[in-house]
């Protein structure tokens, strides 16, 4: 005779329902993995507590490698993009298009989706796949919609830009116009080009007449290819790996008084999103 | 006055009653004191702020050491760390060249490990040091561990060589026989260590200026936690804007703490309304340098930064 079960059990279960969604309004995001090396995801996943609390109010995962149980492509609100495109591979540049056609913002989540990086650099022979040698910025394959550069790009940074993605889908107006003025910056950033380096500085800053020494292009490169001299900033080409985070880290590449006027609520009302 | 003194909750005039950080001060001995008292108080665990030869000689192991090169010449800022309240007293004065101090500010919080950092810096640096928090690119996990920045006024500033060219130069002095330099009531003023001073009309130093500053519309630093500068208070005394949360709350416990002597900023000579007038010319200076930017070739302009 089968074990019967206890009788307080048998009435749990009866009463256990499926979950109700408990935040109706969330958007959908995917994260799509090109050629990169995953940094990207794991500064995303490096939000921790903050990652789940995205998850849990702003955002579901509709798609993602070992993420999510899905194999293709998804429509989504927001695609976040990792990775260049590898152009000898069919199904990356298949995947691509796709997640232009699916997505309504897409995002170049660091420096190979943006500006290639260091798949710039790329030349062929790996195994198992030696003749994929032509790496491209997914800019130069489909219209992108923000950049988040750098290598990895940082979390907070990350983070920062799916809470506005969020008010701007799902906010109120005021809540829209912020999201829309922060957010400006990053999309100018994206139509601005596909390559960087920290030559960046020197045409467009320096050059112009912009630089006043800060160092902030020093403090935000990975690779330390950045130091100063006569206070102005000076690149060690070889280092550089096209990242991008030098120059748009520079308050003289971009800077919006209205945002960053505004940076103790913006910064207190992220930090209160993500409680 | 108005928007050319950016948001404040509080502004003063105000010297620190410490006379050992007065002796060797630019004014009031305000970001020495409030840096030292930070440290006392645990609210920073160190500070990035702008050092000379003589302290790289002494702590070379808390200076960049990509600068070693720069480490030779007086009156060269190098960007510092400091952590302790003797280094802190070696750095006092100011350096009327580029320091750039934000370039420490992930080092401050990786190979020193400090999650409490403070910073001092021109109105140009608090800028880089905000955007870097609402849009940190290359600064991961840097954002929330700046405990204190505290900004001071600047009209410009410029390469060494034009110090260099300023005093050895026009002033016709060695620069190793320099004391202080100021610039005040309308000169560039140079102290010698033995007694001498010399004093530049400022129409002399304009074109030695890094052009980088005549787009810059900011002079009272609206972006620090607490700006200070000796412009509108009397001699040996620095006016204080105390503008964010953070700076309220440091400055109302040095204030408890005794560190500061004040004057309400309303009963000083010359007070707020030259702070306002000079912030006025500087804004409204550069906003024509980036009008003319925007004309500057045939059908071609220079670049903006602002958006």
């Amino acid at each position: 005779m089968a074990p019967q079960k206890p009788a307080d059990v048998a009435a749990k279960v009866e009463t256990t329902k499926k979950e109700v969604k408990p935040v109706v309004d969330k958007i959908t995001v995917g994260h799509v993995h090109m050629s990169g090396c995953t940094g990207c995801l794991v500064s995303l996943a490096d939000n921790y507590g903050g990652l789940l609390t995205i998850l849990d109010k702003y955002a579901d995962l509709v798609y993602g490698l070992t993420l999510a149980d899905v194999r293709h492509i998804q429509k989504m609100d927001v695609a976040l993009v990792e990775g260049s495109v590898c152009i000898n591979d069919k199904l990356s540049v298949q995947e691509i298009k796709e997640t232009r056609e699916k997505a309504a913002v897409v995002v170049a989540v660091g420096g190979c989706a943006c500006y290639g990086n260091i798949t710039r650099f790329g030349r062929g022979g790996q195994q198992n796949q030696p003749a994929h040698e032509s790496y491209l910025p997914i800019g130069d394959l489909i219209k992108v919609d923000v950049y988040i550069p750098g290598c990895a790009p940082t979390p907070q940074q990350i983070r920062n830009v799916c809470v506005m993605a969020y008010l701007l889908l799902k906010g109120t107006k005021e809540q829209k116009d912020l999201a829309t003025a922060y957010l400006k910056p990053l999309m100018m950033a994206a139509q601005r080009g596909t390559t960087a380096c920290f030559c960046d500085l020197m045409t467009e800053v320096i050059n112009q007449g912009l630089c006043m020494g800060c160092g902030s292009c020093a403090a935000a490169c990975p690779v330390r290819a950045i130091t100063h001299e006569y206070g102005k900033p000076q690149g060690q080409r070889d280092l550089c790996i096209k990242c991008g985070a030098c120059y748009n880290q520079c308050p003289r590449s971009w800077f919006s008084f209205d945002v960053v006027s505004s940076y103790e609520a913006i910064n207190e009302a992220i930090m209160a999103a993500l409680q | 006055m108005g928007a050319e003194l950016g948001i404040y909750k509080s502004c003063v005039s105000a010297r620190s009653t410490d006379k050992e950080i007065l002796k060797a001060s630019q004014d009031g001995g305000i970001v020495t004191q409030l840096f030292g008292f930070a440290l006392d108080e645990g609210i920073i665990e160190g500070a990035i702020v702008a050092v000379s030869k003589d302290f790289y000689k002494k702590y070379p192991e808390k200076c960049m050491a990509c600068y070693a090169d720069d480490t030779k010449e007086p009156f060269r800022p190098i960007p510092a760390i400091i952590t302790t309240k003797a280094e802190l007293m070696e750095s006092r004065g100011t350096k009327y060249n580029i320091s750039p101090n934000v370039s420490l500010i992930k080092e401050a919080t990786r190979s020193f490990g400090l999650d409490k950092v403070g910073i001092v810096g021109t109105p140009c640096q608090m800028q880089a040091i905000r955007k870097g928090q609402l849009y940190p690119i290359g600064l991961r996990d840097v954002g929330d561990k700046i405990a204190l920045a505290v900004g001071i006024f600047c009209m410009e500033n410029f390469p060494y060589q034009s110090i260099l060219q300023l005093v050895e130069d026009h002033a016709a002095m060695s620069m190793d026989s320099v004391r202080k330099m100021e610039i005040g009531k309308g000169k560039f003023w140079v102290y010698g260590k033995r007694g001498q001073v010399v004093q530049l009309p400022l129409k002399v130093t304009h074109k030695y200026e890094q052009p980088g500053c005549h787009v810059c519309l900011d002079y009272v630093a609206n972006l620090g936690d607490i700006s200070t500068g000796s412009v509108g208070s009397p001699d040996g005394w620095s006016t204080v804007f105390v503008r964010s949360k953070i700076g309220d709350s440091v400055w109302g416990k040095a204030m408890a703490a005794g560190c500061f002597e004040t004057q309400p900023i309303e009963k000083v000579k010359p007070g707020l309304e030259l702070v306002s007038k000079l912030a006025n010319e500087k804004i409204s200076k550069n906003k024509k340098t980036l009008e003319e930017r925007a004309t500057f070739g045939v059908g071609k302009a220079l670049r903006n930064p602002y958006i």
